[in-house]
């Protein structure tokens, strides 16, 4: 079984996160890392591939250090990399992102499985799983807490507020994963060193046949008009409790749906 | 300057006020990254408790654990273990000990004592049988040399081993000594009758179920607690030949290992170190005394100042030693010269931070008390400062003062 695992470099949360003079991510001026959410459909990928056989290619689109997401990947286990970078991506929205990862899984061509995250702990868009699958023409089943594959077929559970549905997919399929799918593993010493001896393979947008003119900030359907700092957080609400305590902490709890 | 972002603008990190990450390869953070994610998961939810009730319940399952991430005997080449740089295993030395003294030298004495003994100076045989499983945390082994009666001076130890037909007969009891209770495995070092008269110091390869071997538990210990030590007593253990080292004679032997273990403790002190400075900033931002947080007061930046240029002059001197070893230029009086600067800093500053604490200082809800009275056993073990002082003295003079 094939698998290519889309993966985002992203700022790393713990750090300062800026925005760029033009309103983009400022992904130069500090630390980035694997987004968090993206590990769990590596580790559920390298769980497939351990249990039938087959290849697990990570691929990202990104600038020079997005080559880092690729890495922790391979670290991770995964057999191969494959890194779209050009200079004319800066600044593309979600539309054009599904477009370079769309032609670039059609490059690597002879794919079984696509998996994706749940959304990028950057942008947090969570469409880009179900504009690829539209754009590559196969299923799409998102939000996975569960996958298996077996006959031909992905079946996944997606976990909803008040129930649980359990949806198949017949393969090649889009799936995206959710972060309670598995415990993603951390890299072994004999994964770190291997890593280094896997093959990544850099492509820009006319390796891909994908015009310039179409991604980037100019063609993007969306824009960031504006941004500023979330305000510091405020002082938690007070429950006193008059005897009704405990009901008003459940309709709290209820209203946040945290029950 | 940002070495690797050269556009950046460079920031200040209080863990690493003069930012050594910047010299350490990408590849060195990631084994970094994942012994800590070990240490997160399995070892720091528990380790207070392990050191309270003084036992460590889990040492198989850790050990299974800590192979498989690659860490026992990860600078050793082949025989299943990682094969990774001096500088690899001291940044996991540092991470381990930052969780717990007692958790490192399970590691240590794994890794750089046993596994080391066999690989340096073991027969084919010993090496294809042991290491593999050792590398895995299928098996554990121990280090035997320290005696009841002999610790700074091994080379007057009374523990002998005897001919008799084909076979040797090892008598005698070591003290101190680490993961002994749950080896599978001992080296032990013994002295046998010289071919020219005399005697001589040979390495014995011990399985530990073998008839007269026993290796009872040390209680009553305030120090390591997180750590099995043990007595190893040897009441006529009868070995075939192939468990003898077949060449290494003399103190030489041992101390060549003991090289390796030390050279962990350098970096190891720091992670204790780095641990209780870590609970000690946070909380002199958080303690509130005066109307203001402690750490706004000029005694207690005096302290955290010191421990932190501390912190940074130790971890340059184990990054250069490590980098020498790496380049194979490593002398043991320079090994001396980190053990007894690092472990001695980290000692003081793991007092200075119980200090910031206060009545806090001595709870195992912080990590600082624990931290303390391990480094006192690490303060001694595997080389007194005494000892490492004058070794650092006859390298300046020539003049060995204790021989």
């Amino acid at each position: 079984m094939n698998i290519v695992v889309c993966v985002k470099h992203v700022p790393d949360a713990q750090s300062e996160r800026t925005f760029n003079e033009d309103n983009t991510t400022d992904r130069e001026g500090v630390d980035g890392l694997l987004s968090e959410l993206d590990e769990y459909p590596v580790e559920a990928a390298l769980q497939l591939v351990d249990a039938a056989q087959g290849e697990v290619t990570v691929l990202t689109v990104g600038p020079d250090q997005a080559a880092d997401a690729i890495k922790k990947s391979l670290q991770m286990g995964a057999h191969r990399g494959v890194h779209v970078n050009d200079a004319a991506i800066h600044g593309s929205d979600a539309v054009a992102t599904s477009l370079i990862l769309a032609e670039a899984i059609k490059k690597i061509g002879d794919v079984d499985l696509v998996l994706t995250g749940l959304a990028s702990t950057d942008g947090t868009m969570s469409v880009v799983p179900a504009m690829l699958a539209e754009r590559l023409g196969l299923p799409q089943v998102t939000v996975a807490s569960e996958l298996t594959v077996e006959g031909g077929k992905a079946t996944i559970r997606r976990d909803g507020d008040v129930a649980s549905e359990t949806i198949e997919a017949s393969l090649p399929a889009v799936v995206s994963v959710t972060d309670q799918i598995n415990e993603p593993r951390y890299p072994s010493f004999k994964g770190i060193m291997a890593a280094k001896k896997k093959p990544v393979e850099t492509w820009s947008l006319a390796d891909l046949g994908v015009d310039a003119g179409s991604v980037g900030l100019d063609a993007a359907w969306t824009t960031v008009e504006s941004f500023e700092k979330r305000p510091p957080r405020q002082k938690g609400q007070i429950v006193t409790d008059e005897g009704d305590g405990g009901t008003k902490l459940a309709q709290f709890l209820s209203a946040q749906k945290f029950i | 300057m940002n070495a690797k972002h050269p556009g950046r603008k460079p920031s200040l990190d209080p863990l690493d006020l003069v930012g050594i990450d910047d010299v350490l390869s990408d590849e060195e953070k990631a084994v970094r990254a994942s012994v800590r994610q070990l240490c997160d998961k399995s070892i720091d939810p528990h380790v207070a408790e392990w050191f309270e009730s003084g036992e460590l319940p889990v040492a198989r399952e850790l050990a299974k654990e800590l192979g498989d991430l690659g860490l026992l005997g990860m600078h050793l080449q082949g025989y299943g273990c990682a094969g990774m740089s001096a500088v690899d295993y001291g940044l996991a030395c540092l991470e381990l000990e930052a969780s717990d003294s007692g958790i490192r030298s399970l590691v240590s004495v794994q890794g750089s004592l046993a596994m080391f003994a066999i690989h340096r100076w073991g027969s084919e045989e010993q090496k294809q049988e042991w290491l593999p499983r050792m590398a895995a945390g299928d098996a554990i082994g121990c280090f035997g040399l320290t005696e009841p009666d002999y610790g700074s001076d091994p080379g007057s130890m009374r523990t002998h081993a005897r001919r008799d037909g084909d076979d040797w007969v090892l008598d005698g009891a070591k003290m101190w000594i680490t993961n002994g209770s749950i080896a599978d495995v001992a080296v032990v070092w013994a002295k046998v009758d010289g071919d020219e008269g005399g005697s001589e110091i040979r390495g014995f390869v011990v399985p530990t179920d073998t008839p007269g071997f026993s290796a009872p538990l040390i209680k009553h210990k305030m120090s390591l607690r997180a750590s099995v030590s043990s007595e190893l007593v040897l009441d006529g253990v009868r070995l075939p030949q192939s468990a003898i080292f077949p060449e290494v004679r003399g103190l030489k032997g041992p101390l060549s290992c003991l090289n390796e273990a030390r050279y962990g403790i350098i970096w190891g002190s720091l992670g204790a170190a780095r641990s209780s400075f870590e609970a000690a900033l946070a909380y002199s931002k958080e303690r509130v005394q005066f109307d203001k947080p402690i750490g706004a007061f000029q005694l207690t930046q005096s302290k955290l100042a010191q421990m932190s240029t501390e912190l940074n002059l130790g971890a340059l001197l184990a990054l250069h030693l490590g980098r020498r070893k790496d380049a194979g230029t490593l002398l043991p009086q320079q090994v001396s010269v980190g053990k007894l600067n690092n472990v001695t800093k980290a000692l003081e500053i793991c007092r200075t931070a119980r200090t910031i604490l206060g009545a806090n200082g001595i709870s195992l809800e912080y990590p600082v008390i624990r931290h303390m009275n391990n480094l006192e056993s690490v303060l001694t073990y595997e080389g007194t400062p005494e000892m490492h002082t004058l070794v650092v003295g006859q390298a300046l003079t020539g003049e060995s003062a204790f021989r």
